[in-house]
Protein backbone atom coordinates (compact mmCIF):
# COMPACT_ATOMS: atom_id res chain seq x y z
CA UNK A 1 0.00 0.00 0.00
CA UNK A 2 1.51 3.21 -1.30
CA UNK A 3 1.82 6.14 1.53
CA UNK A 4 2.99 9.70 1.71
CA UNK A 5 5.14 9.51 4.80
CA UNK A 6 7.80 12.17 6.76
CA UNK A 7 10.85 10.21 7.82
CA UNK A 8 13.58 11.18 9.54
CA UNK A 9 17.32 11.07 7.92
CA UNK A 10 19.92 8.65 9.47
CA UNK A 11 22.64 9.50 7.33
CA UNK A 12 23.84 11.27 4.32
CA UNK A 13 27.25 10.92 2.67
CA UNK A 14 28.63 12.02 -0.20
CA UNK A 15 30.73 8.77 -2.37
CA UNK A 16 31.30 10.39 -5.92
CA UNK A 17 31.08 13.94 -7.74
CA UNK A 18 27.59 15.03 -6.99
CA UNK A 19 26.63 11.11 -5.92
CA UNK A 20 25.06 10.97 -2.46
CA UNK A 21 24.12 8.15 -0.68
CA UNK A 22 21.16 9.22 2.27
CA UNK A 23 19.63 5.99 4.38
CA UNK A 24 16.50 7.24 5.57
CA UNK A 25 14.14 5.94 8.47
CA UNK A 26 10.54 5.07 7.16
CA UNK A 27 7.26 3.98 9.26
CA UNK A 28 5.68 1.82 6.75
CA UNK A 29 7.47 1.84 2.84
CA UNK A 30 10.65 0.53 3.65
CA UNK A 31 9.05 -2.76 5.27
CA UNK A 32 6.73 -3.00 1.99
CA UNK A 33 9.36 -2.11 -0.70
CA UNK A 34 10.69 -4.35 -2.84
CA UNK A 35 13.78 -4.13 -5.19
CA UNK A 36 13.34 -2.28 -8.54
CA UNK A 37 10.76 0.03 -6.42
CA UNK A 38 11.10 3.58 -6.16
CA UNK A 39 10.04 6.24 -3.73
CA UNK A 40 9.19 9.97 -4.44
CA UNK A 41 10.94 12.61 -2.27
CA UNK A 42 9.19 16.28 -1.49
CA UNK A 43 10.99 19.47 -1.84
CA UNK A 44 10.44 21.52 1.09
CA UNK A 45 11.04 24.45 -1.28
CA UNK A 46 7.49 25.34 -2.31
CA UNK A 47 8.42 26.62 -5.88
CA UNK A 48 9.74 23.39 -6.55
CA UNK A 49 5.86 21.22 -6.48
CA UNK A 50 6.54 18.04 -8.08
CA UNK A 51 8.17 14.92 -6.00
CA UNK A 52 11.37 13.08 -7.36
CA UNK A 53 11.16 10.48 -7.93
CA UNK A 54 14.59 8.17 -6.65
CA UNK A 55 15.37 4.04 -7.14
CA UNK A 56 15.95 1.85 -4.30
CA UNK A 57 19.35 1.28 -3.48
CA UNK A 58 19.33 -1.33 -0.37
CA UNK A 59 16.03 -2.22 1.88
CA UNK A 60 16.18 -2.95 5.05
CA UNK A 61 12.59 -4.55 5.74
CA UNK A 62 13.25 -5.41 9.13
CA UNK A 63 13.56 -1.55 10.74
CA UNK A 64 11.96 0.06 7.75
CA UNK A 65 15.16 1.77 6.80
CA UNK A 66 15.93 2.69 3.23
CA UNK A 67 19.16 3.67 1.34
CA UNK A 68 19.19 6.00 -1.93
CA UNK A 69 22.12 6.92 -3.90
CA UNK A 70 20.87 9.67 -6.25
CA UNK A 71 22.73 12.33 -8.35
CA UNK A 72 22.71 16.01 -7.63
CA UNK A 73 21.19 17.14 -10.83
CA UNK A 74 22.66 20.98 -10.40
CA UNK A 75 22.63 24.25 -8.54
CA UNK A 76 19.06 25.11 -6.62
CA UNK A 77 17.99 22.00 -7.75
CA UNK A 78 15.67 19.22 -4.98
CA UNK A 79 18.69 16.94 -5.27
CA UNK A 80 20.79 19.39 -3.99
CA UNK A 81 18.35 20.33 -1.52
CA UNK A 82 18.45 16.73 -0.20
CA UNK A 83 22.10 16.31 -0.09
CA UNK A 84 22.16 18.73 2.23
CA UNK A 85 19.90 16.74 4.63
CA UNK A 86 21.73 15.75 7.46
CA UNK A 87 21.13 13.01 10.12
CA UNK A 88 17.91 13.93 11.95
CA UNK A 89 16.34 16.07 9.45
CA UNK A 90 13.47 15.12 7.70
CA UNK A 91 11.84 14.60 4.05
CA UNK A 92 8.69 13.56 2.99
CA UNK A 93 8.47 11.08 0.83
CA UNK A 94 5.60 8.74 -0.95
CA UNK A 95 6.12 5.00 -1.75
CA UNK A 96 6.76 2.54 -2.02
CA UNK A 97 5.81 3.00 -5.98
CA UNK A 98 6.12 0.45 -8.97
CA UNK A 99 6.26 -2.67 -9.88
CA UNK A 100 10.18 -3.67 -8.75
CA UNK A 101 11.83 -6.63 -10.68
CA UNK A 102 10.39 -10.01 -11.30
CA UNK A 103 13.18 -11.65 -9.15
CA UNK A 104 11.25 -15.35 -9.59
CA UNK A 105 12.38 -14.82 -13.05
CA UNK A 106 15.88 -14.92 -11.96
CA UNK A 107 15.65 -17.95 -9.23
CA UNK A 108 18.29 -20.80 -9.68
CA UNK A 109 19.51 -18.81 -13.17
CA UNK A 110 21.95 -16.92 -14.02
CA UNK A 111 21.52 -13.12 -13.72
CA UNK A 112 23.62 -10.39 -15.40
CA UNK A 113 22.54 -6.96 -13.49
CA UNK A 114 23.49 -4.17 -15.66
CA UNK A 115 23.05 -0.91 -14.31
CA UNK A 116 24.46 2.38 -15.81
CA UNK A 117 25.95 5.17 -13.92
CA UNK A 118 22.78 6.40 -11.91
CA UNK A 119 20.71 3.29 -13.24
CA UNK A 120 23.48 1.18 -10.74
CA UNK A 121 22.13 1.89 -7.30
CA UNK A 122 19.17 -0.35 -7.73
CA UNK A 123 21.02 -3.20 -8.79
CA UNK A 124 22.16 -3.07 -5.19
CA UNK A 125 19.27 -4.59 -3.66
CA UNK A 126 18.48 -6.78 -6.24
CA UNK A 127 21.50 -8.50 -6.14
CA UNK A 128 21.04 -8.85 -2.62
CA UNK A 129 17.70 -10.66 -2.89
CA UNK A 130 17.99 -12.79 -6.02
CA UNK A 131 18.16 -16.66 -5.41
CA UNK A 132 20.44 -17.24 -8.44
CA UNK A 133 24.02 -16.38 -9.71
CA UNK A 134 24.68 -12.92 -9.66
CA UNK A 135 26.80 -11.57 -12.58
CA UNK A 136 26.99 -7.74 -12.01
CA UNK A 137 28.24 -5.20 -14.90
CA UNK A 138 28.75 -1.81 -14.11
CA UNK A 139 28.91 0.96 -16.57
CA UNK A 140 30.14 4.59 -15.54
CA UNK A 141 31.62 7.30 -17.06
CA UNK A 142 35.01 7.61 -14.85
CA UNK A 143 34.43 7.77 -11.18
CA UNK A 144 33.44 4.62 -9.28
CA UNK A 145 30.93 3.75 -6.71
CA UNK A 146 28.56 1.16 -4.94
CA UNK A 147 31.61 -1.14 -6.29
CA UNK A 148 31.78 -2.54 -2.61
CA UNK A 149 28.33 -3.51 -2.26
CA UNK A 150 27.93 -5.33 -5.75
CA UNK A 151 31.25 -7.51 -5.19
CA UNK A 152 29.29 -8.86 -2.15
CA UNK A 153 26.22 -10.03 -4.68
CA UNK A 154 28.71 -11.93 -6.90
CA UNK A 155 31.58 -11.30 -9.66
CA UNK A 156 31.30 -7.66 -10.24
CA UNK A 157 32.40 -6.24 -14.07
CA UNK A 158 33.39 -2.88 -14.61
CA UNK A 159 33.10 -0.59 -17.54
CA UNK A 160 34.35 2.76 -17.91
CA UNK A 161 34.04 5.54 -20.67
CA UNK A 162 37.77 6.74 -19.81
CA UNK A 163 38.93 3.23 -19.85
CA UNK A 164 40.55 4.16 -16.21
CA UNK A 165 38.79 0.93 -14.77
CA UNK A 166 37.66 -2.27 -15.81
CA UNK A 167 36.69 -2.53 -19.56
CA UNK A 168 37.41 0.28 -21.67
CA UNK A 169 33.86 1.40 -23.40
CA UNK A 170 30.00 0.09 -22.18
CA UNK A 171 28.26 -2.71 -20.34
CA UNK A 172 27.87 -4.58 -23.73
CA UNK A 173 32.38 -4.33 -24.41
CA UNK A 174 32.27 -5.28 -20.67
CA UNK A 175 30.12 -9.14 -21.25
CA UNK A 176 31.97 -9.26 -24.87
CA UNK A 177 35.74 -8.75 -23.13
CA UNK A 178 34.75 -11.06 -20.42
CA UNK A 179 33.03 -13.59 -22.49
CA UNK A 180 30.23 -13.73 -19.95
CA UNK A 181 26.52 -15.47 -20.19
CA UNK A 182 23.59 -15.55 -18.20
CA UNK A 183 20.24 -16.85 -19.09
CA UNK A 184 17.87 -13.49 -17.15
CA UNK A 185 19.02 -9.77 -17.88
CA UNK A 186 17.63 -6.86 -15.43
CA UNK A 187 18.91 -3.79 -16.33
CA UNK A 188 18.50 0.11 -15.32
CA UNK A 189 20.60 2.69 -17.01
CA UNK A 190 20.42 5.52 -20.22
CA UNK A 191 17.74 4.69 -23.15
CA UNK A 192 20.71 3.82 -25.10
CA UNK A 193 22.14 1.48 -23.44
CA UNK A 194 18.89 -0.39 -22.21
CA UNK A 195 18.60 -0.59 -26.37
CA UNK A 196 21.84 -2.15 -27.01
CA UNK A 197 20.92 -4.26 -24.09
CA UNK A 198 17.54 -5.40 -25.61
CA UNK A 199 19.27 -6.27 -28.50
CA UNK A 200 21.51 -8.31 -27.36
CA UNK A 201 18.81 -9.93 -25.28
CA UNK A 202 16.69 -10.72 -28.21
CA UNK A 203 19.82 -12.05 -30.63
CA UNK A 204 20.86 -14.31 -27.38
CA UNK A 205 17.46 -15.27 -26.94
CA UNK A 206 17.40 -14.46 -23.43
CA UNK A 207 14.83 -12.94 -21.24
CA UNK A 208 15.00 -9.33 -20.18
CA UNK A 209 13.69 -6.48 -18.11
CA UNK A 210 14.58 -3.03 -17.85
CA UNK A 211 13.77 -0.20 -15.90
CA UNK A 212 12.81 2.74 -17.73
CA UNK A 213 12.81 6.39 -16.96
CA UNK A 214 10.51 9.44 -17.87
CA UNK A 215 9.60 12.64 -16.18
CA UNK A 216 7.02 12.22 -13.83
CA UNK A 217 4.12 14.12 -11.97
CA UNK A 218 1.90 12.71 -9.62
CA UNK A 219 3.86 8.99 -9.51
CA UNK A 220 1.15 6.98 -9.49
CA UNK A 221 -0.16 6.29 -12.78
CA UNK A 222 -3.44 9.19 -12.55
CA UNK A 223 -1.58 11.75 -14.52
CA UNK A 224 -0.31 9.83 -17.98
CA UNK A 225 3.22 12.11 -18.06
CA UNK A 226 5.49 9.06 -17.59
CA UNK A 227 4.60 6.90 -20.57
CA UNK A 228 7.00 4.48 -22.78
CA UNK A 229 5.99 3.03 -26.20
CA UNK A 230 4.24 -0.41 -25.26
CA UNK A 231 3.78 -3.28 -28.44
CA UNK A 232 1.10 -4.14 -26.18
CA UNK A 233 -2.50 -2.34 -26.32
CA UNK A 234 -2.37 -1.04 -22.46
CA UNK A 235 -4.89 -1.88 -19.54
CA UNK A 236 -5.24 1.72 -19.00
CA UNK A 237 -5.99 4.04 -22.07
CA UNK A 238 -6.38 1.12 -24.48
CA UNK A 239 -3.92 3.06 -26.51
CA UNK A 240 -0.19 1.66 -26.75
CA UNK A 241 1.45 3.27 -23.78
CA UNK A 242 2.53 2.01 -20.74
CA UNK A 243 2.67 4.27 -17.50
CA UNK A 244 6.19 3.50 -16.11
CA UNK A 245 5.18 5.01 -12.79
CA UNK A 246 2.97 2.37 -12.12
CA UNK A 247 2.92 -0.52 -14.85
CA UNK A 248 6.78 -0.62 -14.17
CA UNK A 249 9.36 1.45 -14.14
CA UNK A 250 10.95 -2.72 -14.92
CA UNK A 251 9.51 -4.14 -18.16
CA UNK A 252 10.25 -7.11 -20.09
CA UNK A 253 11.95 -5.48 -22.89
CA UNK A 254 9.72 -7.36 -25.56
CA UNK A 255 7.15 -5.66 -24.13
CA UNK A 256 8.52 -1.68 -24.88
CA UNK A 257 9.73 0.50 -28.00
CA UNK A 258 12.69 1.89 -26.72
CA UNK B 1 -22.65 23.30 10.12
CA UNK B 2 -23.88 23.02 5.87
CA UNK B 3 -21.41 22.23 3.83
CA UNK B 4 -23.45 21.04 1.10
CA UNK B 5 -23.96 22.88 -2.28
CA UNK B 6 -26.16 22.74 -5.06
CA UNK B 7 -24.79 22.92 -9.05
CA UNK B 8 -27.91 22.93 -11.48
CA UNK B 9 -30.25 21.15 -8.85
CA UNK B 10 -27.23 18.11 -8.08
CA UNK B 11 -26.36 18.33 -4.82
CA UNK B 12 -22.70 18.17 -3.68
CA UNK B 13 -21.79 16.93 0.28
CA UNK B 14 -18.92 19.73 -0.39
CA UNK B 15 -17.57 22.04 -2.69
CA UNK B 16 -14.93 19.86 -3.30
CA UNK B 17 -13.65 18.07 -6.47
CA UNK B 18 -10.92 17.19 -8.52
CA UNK B 19 -10.26 19.03 -11.88
CA UNK B 20 -9.98 16.95 -14.93
CA UNK B 21 -7.07 15.04 -16.00
CA UNK B 22 -5.17 15.41 -12.69
CA UNK B 23 -7.04 12.21 -10.41
CA UNK B 24 -7.74 9.77 -13.71
CA UNK B 25 -11.10 8.20 -13.08
CA UNK B 26 -10.00 8.51 -9.30
CA UNK B 27 -8.69 4.60 -9.12
CA UNK B 28 -4.98 5.66 -8.57
CA UNK B 29 -6.19 7.93 -5.43
CA UNK B 30 -8.17 5.36 -3.73
CA UNK B 31 -5.55 3.93 -2.53
CA UNK B 32 -4.86 7.16 -0.56
CA UNK B 33 -8.13 8.15 0.81
CA UNK B 34 -12.31 6.84 0.58
CA UNK B 35 -13.72 9.07 -2.38
CA UNK B 36 -16.49 9.62 -0.98
CA UNK B 37 -14.83 12.41 1.32
CA UNK B 38 -15.30 14.70 -2.15
CA UNK B 39 -18.26 16.39 -3.09
CA UNK B 40 -17.60 15.07 -6.89
CA UNK B 41 -14.85 13.19 -8.81
CA UNK B 42 -14.51 14.89 -12.05
CA UNK B 43 -12.89 12.59 -15.02
CA UNK B 44 -10.11 12.70 -17.22
CA UNK B 45 -11.40 14.10 -20.48
CA UNK B 46 -12.45 11.12 -22.46
CA UNK B 47 -13.45 11.03 -25.81
CA UNK B 48 -15.26 9.24 -28.46
CA UNK B 49 -12.36 6.63 -29.52
CA UNK B 50 -9.13 5.89 -27.25
CA UNK B 51 -6.57 8.86 -28.06
CA UNK B 52 -2.67 7.65 -27.59
CA UNK B 53 -2.13 11.53 -26.55
CA UNK B 54 1.48 13.80 -26.98
CA UNK B 55 4.72 12.60 -27.42
CA UNK B 56 7.33 12.22 -24.43
CA UNK B 57 8.35 14.85 -22.32
CA UNK B 58 4.78 15.25 -21.50
CA UNK B 59 5.72 17.44 -18.20
CA UNK B 60 8.01 20.10 -17.01
CA UNK B 61 8.55 21.96 -13.59
CA UNK B 62 8.21 25.53 -13.68
CA UNK B 63 8.45 27.96 -10.84
CA UNK B 64 5.87 27.15 -8.27
CA UNK B 65 3.88 25.38 -11.23
CA UNK B 66 4.26 23.01 -13.97
CA UNK B 67 3.57 22.71 -17.26
CA UNK B 68 1.61 19.77 -19.00
CA UNK B 69 1.02 18.04 -22.69
CA UNK B 70 -0.55 15.04 -22.10
CA UNK B 71 -2.98 15.37 -25.20
CA UNK B 72 -6.07 14.04 -23.44
CA UNK B 73 -4.61 10.24 -23.70
CA UNK B 74 -7.88 8.70 -22.63
CA UNK B 75 -9.40 4.93 -23.59
CA UNK B 76 -12.65 6.22 -25.12
CA UNK B 77 -16.28 6.55 -23.97
CA UNK B 78 -16.63 2.38 -24.27
CA UNK B 79 -13.97 1.41 -21.98
CA UNK B 80 -14.88 4.41 -19.87
CA UNK B 81 -18.26 3.08 -19.48
CA UNK B 82 -17.82 -0.55 -18.59
CA UNK B 83 -14.44 0.29 -15.93
CA UNK B 84 -14.51 3.58 -14.82
CA UNK B 85 -17.94 4.38 -13.86
CA UNK B 86 -19.06 0.87 -12.45
CA UNK B 87 -15.89 2.16 -10.20
CA UNK B 88 -16.92 5.22 -9.48
CA UNK B 89 -20.38 4.62 -8.08
CA UNK B 90 -18.58 3.12 -5.39
CA UNK B 91 -17.74 5.68 -3.92
CA UNK B 92 -20.50 7.77 -1.90
CA UNK B 93 -19.51 11.08 -4.91
CA UNK B 94 -21.11 13.07 -7.72
CA UNK B 95 -19.48 11.55 -10.91
CA UNK B 96 -19.01 14.27 -13.40
CA UNK B 97 -17.43 12.95 -16.79
CA UNK B 98 -15.29 15.79 -18.79
CA UNK B 99 -16.03 15.34 -22.47
CA UNK B 100 -13.74 15.99 -25.11
CA UNK B 101 -13.93 15.96 -28.71
CA UNK B 102 -12.00 16.65 -32.17
CA UNK B 103 -15.14 17.79 -33.61
CA UNK B 104 -18.66 18.73 -32.42
CA UNK B 105 -19.93 15.30 -33.80
CA UNK B 106 -17.31 13.61 -31.32
CA UNK B 107 -18.35 15.50 -28.22
CA UNK B 108 -22.51 14.38 -29.23
CA UNK B 109 -21.17 11.49 -29.70
CA UNK B 110 -19.73 10.97 -26.36
CA UNK B 111 -22.53 12.99 -24.82
CA UNK B 112 -25.13 10.85 -26.24
CA UNK B 113 -23.07 7.44 -25.09
CA UNK B 114 -23.62 8.88 -21.77
CA UNK B 115 -27.00 9.72 -21.88
CA UNK B 116 -28.15 6.51 -20.22
CA UNK B 117 -25.26 5.96 -17.71
CA UNK B 118 -25.94 7.10 -14.12
CA UNK B 119 -23.60 10.18 -14.00
CA UNK B 120 -24.29 13.31 -12.38
CA UNK B 121 -22.85 16.04 -14.81
CA UNK B 122 -20.81 16.32 -17.93
CA UNK B 123 -18.05 18.65 -18.00
CA UNK B 124 -17.44 19.53 -21.65
CA UNK B 125 -13.67 20.38 -22.33
CA UNK B 126 -13.26 23.10 -24.76
CA UNK B 127 -10.38 24.30 -23.50
CA UNK B 128 -7.09 22.17 -24.06
CA UNK B 129 -4.19 23.83 -25.06
CA UNK B 130 -2.26 20.38 -26.21
CA UNK B 131 -4.07 19.00 -28.90
CA UNK B 132 -4.14 20.06 -32.52
CA UNK B 133 -7.72 19.65 -33.46
CA UNK B 134 -10.93 20.53 -31.33
CA UNK B 135 -10.31 21.62 -27.22
CA UNK B 136 -9.38 25.00 -27.41
CA UNK B 137 -10.31 25.90 -30.37
CA UNK B 138 -13.75 25.55 -29.68
CA UNK B 139 -12.78 28.02 -26.88
CA UNK B 140 -11.60 31.09 -27.97
CA UNK B 141 -14.44 32.54 -30.15
CA UNK B 142 -17.85 33.51 -28.57
CA UNK B 143 -19.87 31.73 -31.54
CA UNK B 144 -17.90 28.58 -31.33
CA UNK B 145 -18.60 28.43 -27.84
CA UNK B 146 -22.19 29.23 -27.76
CA UNK B 147 -22.94 26.87 -30.77
CA UNK B 148 -21.42 23.64 -29.20
CA UNK B 149 -22.63 24.24 -26.08
CA UNK B 150 -26.10 24.51 -27.90
CA UNK B 151 -25.63 21.73 -29.70
CA UNK B 152 -24.53 19.40 -26.48
CA UNK B 153 -27.29 20.99 -24.09
CA UNK B 154 -29.89 19.49 -27.10
CA UNK B 155 -28.76 16.14 -26.56
CA UNK B 156 -27.55 15.77 -22.52
CA UNK B 157 -29.55 14.26 -20.51
CA UNK B 158 -27.28 15.72 -17.52
CA UNK B 159 -26.77 19.23 -16.32
CA UNK B 160 -23.88 20.86 -18.74
CA UNK B 161 -20.53 22.09 -17.48
CA UNK B 162 -18.55 24.35 -20.15
CA UNK B 163 -14.91 24.47 -18.98
CA UNK B 164 -13.77 27.53 -20.11
CA UNK B 165 -10.13 29.02 -20.99
CA UNK B 166 -8.23 31.38 -19.97
CA UNK B 167 -6.51 31.92 -23.04
CA UNK B 168 -8.38 34.85 -24.14
CA UNK B 169 -8.57 38.33 -24.01
CA UNK B 170 -12.39 38.90 -22.03
CA UNK B 171 -13.44 35.69 -20.84
CA UNK B 172 -16.69 37.14 -19.75
CA UNK B 173 -17.18 37.64 -23.54
CA UNK B 174 -17.17 33.12 -23.60
CA UNK B 175 -18.92 33.13 -20.06
CA UNK B 176 -21.89 34.72 -21.44
CA UNK B 177 -21.65 32.93 -25.09
CA UNK B 178 -21.76 29.66 -22.30
CA UNK B 179 -24.60 30.69 -20.82
CA UNK B 180 -26.36 31.92 -23.61
CA UNK B 181 -25.72 28.39 -25.01
CA UNK B 182 -27.51 26.96 -22.35
CA UNK B 183 -25.08 26.10 -20.28
CA UNK B 184 -25.84 25.25 -16.72
CA UNK B 185 -22.71 25.58 -14.86
CA UNK B 186 -19.38 27.18 -15.67
CA UNK B 187 -15.79 25.86 -14.55
CA UNK B 188 -13.10 27.52 -14.84
CA UNK B 189 -9.73 28.16 -15.50
CA UNK B 190 -8.05 25.62 -17.80
CA UNK B 191 -4.52 25.88 -18.23
CA UNK B 192 -3.09 28.98 -19.28
CA UNK B 193 -0.61 28.36 -22.53
CA UNK B 194 3.38 28.11 -21.60
CA UNK B 195 6.48 27.13 -22.58
CA UNK B 196 9.84 26.32 -20.91
CA UNK B 197 13.07 25.78 -22.95
CA UNK B 198 15.70 23.63 -21.81
CA UNK B 199 18.92 25.18 -21.61
CA UNK B 200 20.78 22.67 -21.70
CA UNK B 201 19.47 20.24 -24.48
CA UNK B 202 18.57 23.38 -26.02
CA UNK B 203 15.20 22.45 -27.20
CA UNK B 204 11.50 22.50 -25.22
CA UNK B 205 10.93 21.00 -22.47
CA UNK B 206 7.87 19.21 -23.41
CA UNK B 207 7.93 17.90 -26.94
CA UNK B 208 4.85 19.33 -27.96
CA UNK B 209 6.52 22.82 -27.62
CA UNK B 210 4.08 24.58 -25.45
CA UNK B 211 1.73 23.21 -22.91
CA UNK B 212 -0.57 24.14 -20.16
CA UNK B 213 0.62 25.80 -17.14
CA UNK B 214 -1.09 24.93 -13.93
CA UNK B 215 -0.13 25.14 -10.46
CA UNK B 216 -0.40 27.38 -7.05
CA UNK B 217 1.25 30.11 -9.66
CA UNK B 218 -1.77 30.49 -11.45
CA UNK B 219 -3.57 31.15 -8.63
CA UNK B 220 -4.13 35.05 -8.95
CA UNK B 221 -5.08 34.67 -12.40
CA UNK B 222 -7.74 32.20 -11.93
CA UNK B 223 -9.32 34.14 -8.82
CA UNK B 224 -9.36 37.25 -10.98
CA UNK B 225 -11.32 35.54 -14.10
CA UNK B 226 -13.74 33.74 -11.26
CA UNK B 227 -14.52 37.22 -9.81
CA UNK B 228 -15.13 38.57 -13.13
CA UNK B 229 -17.11 35.93 -14.34
CA UNK B 230 -18.96 35.51 -11.77
CA UNK B 231 -20.52 39.13 -12.11
CA UNK B 232 -21.25 38.49 -15.61
CA UNK B 233 -23.12 35.71 -15.74
CA UNK B 234 -25.93 33.95 -13.39
CA UNK B 235 -25.06 30.69 -14.05
CA UNK B 236 -22.89 28.85 -11.42
CA UNK B 237 -19.13 28.54 -11.15
CA UNK B 238 -16.52 25.73 -10.87
CA UNK B 239 -13.04 27.46 -9.77
CA UNK B 240 -10.38 25.98 -10.18
CA UNK B 241 -6.46 27.25 -11.22
CA UNK B 242 -3.74 26.68 -8.69
CA UNK B 243 -6.27 25.32 -5.40
CA UNK B 244 -3.28 23.70 -2.72
CA UNK B 245 -5.36 24.29 0.50
CA UNK B 246 -8.63 25.16 2.06
CA UNK B 247 -7.34 28.71 2.71
CA UNK B 248 -6.95 29.00 -1.29
CA UNK B 249 -10.34 27.10 -1.94
CA UNK B 250 -11.82 30.07 0.41
CA UNK B 251 -10.78 32.58 -2.43
CA UNK B 252 -12.42 31.15 -5.07
CA UNK B 253 -15.68 30.86 -3.09
CA UNK B 254 -15.39 34.19 -1.71
CA UNK B 255 -14.86 35.28 -5.25
CA UNK B 256 -17.50 34.09 -6.34
CA UNK B 257 -17.67 29.84 -7.05
CA UNK B 258 -20.18 27.92 -5.69
CA UNK B 259 -17.51 24.29 -5.75
CA UNK B 260 -14.10 24.27 -6.07
CA UNK B 261 -11.61 21.73 -7.85
CA UNK B 262 -8.56 20.83 -7.02
CA UNK B 263 -5.75 19.97 -9.59
CA UNK B 264 -2.06 20.20 -9.96
CA UNK B 265 -1.91 19.64 -5.92
CA UNK B 266 -3.32 16.03 -6.29
CA UNK B 267 0.17 15.54 -7.46
CA UNK B 268 2.13 17.02 -5.12
CA UNK B 269 -0.26 15.68 -2.31
CA UNK B 270 -2.12 12.88 -2.99
CA UNK B 271 -4.54 13.98 -0.01
CA UNK B 272 -4.97 17.63 -1.29
CA UNK B 273 -8.56 17.46 -2.19
CA UNK B 274 -9.71 15.50 0.93
CA UNK B 275 -7.57 18.54 2.90
CA UNK B 276 -9.35 20.84 1.13
CA UNK B 277 -12.42 19.53 2.08
CA UNK B 278 -11.33 19.08 5.74
CA UNK B 279 -9.96 22.28 5.96
CA UNK B 280 -13.33 24.31 4.17
CA UNK B 281 -15.16 23.26 7.33
CA UNK B 282 -12.13 24.20 9.88
CA UNK B 283 -12.35 27.72 8.30
CA UNK B 284 -16.43 27.53 9.46
CA UNK B 285 -15.40 26.12 12.73
CA UNK B 286 -12.81 29.00 13.15
CA UNK B 287 -15.26 31.87 11.77
CA UNK B 288 -18.68 30.55 12.93
CA UNK B 289 -19.55 29.97 9.35
CA UNK B 290 -23.22 28.19 9.42
CA UNK B 291 -23.56 27.41 5.96
CA UNK B 292 -20.73 27.62 3.26
CA UNK B 293 -23.34 29.11 0.63
CA UNK B 294 -23.08 32.91 2.47
CA UNK B 295 -19.84 33.13 1.34
CA UNK B 296 -20.04 32.18 -2.23
CA UNK B 297 -19.37 35.64 -4.13
CA UNK B 298 -19.00 37.48 -0.21
CA UNK B 299 -16.41 39.41 -1.15
CA UNK B 300 -17.53 42.55 -4.06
Amino acid sequence: MKAKELCTVISQECIGTDIYSMWIQTERIGKEAKPGQFISLYSKDGSKLLPRPISLCEIDSESGSLRIVYRVTGKNTGTEEFSRLQSGDTVEILGPLGNGFPLQEAEGKTVFLMGGGIGIPPMVETGKQIQGDVITIAGYRDELFLTEEMEKNGELYIATEDGSAGTKGNVMDAIRENGLKADVIFACGPTPMLRAIKAYAEEQQISCWISMEEKMACGVGACLACVCKSKEVDDHSHVHNKRICKDGPVFSASEVEL
Amino acid sequence: MNTKVNLAGVELKNPVMTASGTFGSGAEYSEFYDLGELGAVVTKGVANVPWPGNPTPRIAETYGGMINAIGLQNPGIDVFCERDIPFLKKYDTRIIVNVCGKTTEDYCQVVDRLADEDVDMLEINISCPNVKEGGIAFGQDPKAVEAITKEVKKRAKQPVIMKLSPNVTDITEMARAAEAGGADVLSLINTLTGMKIDIHRRTFAVANKTGGMSGPAVKPVAVRMVYQVANAVKVPIIGMGGIATADDAMEFILAGATAVSVGTANFFNPYAARDVAKGIEEYMRKYQVEDINTLIGAVR
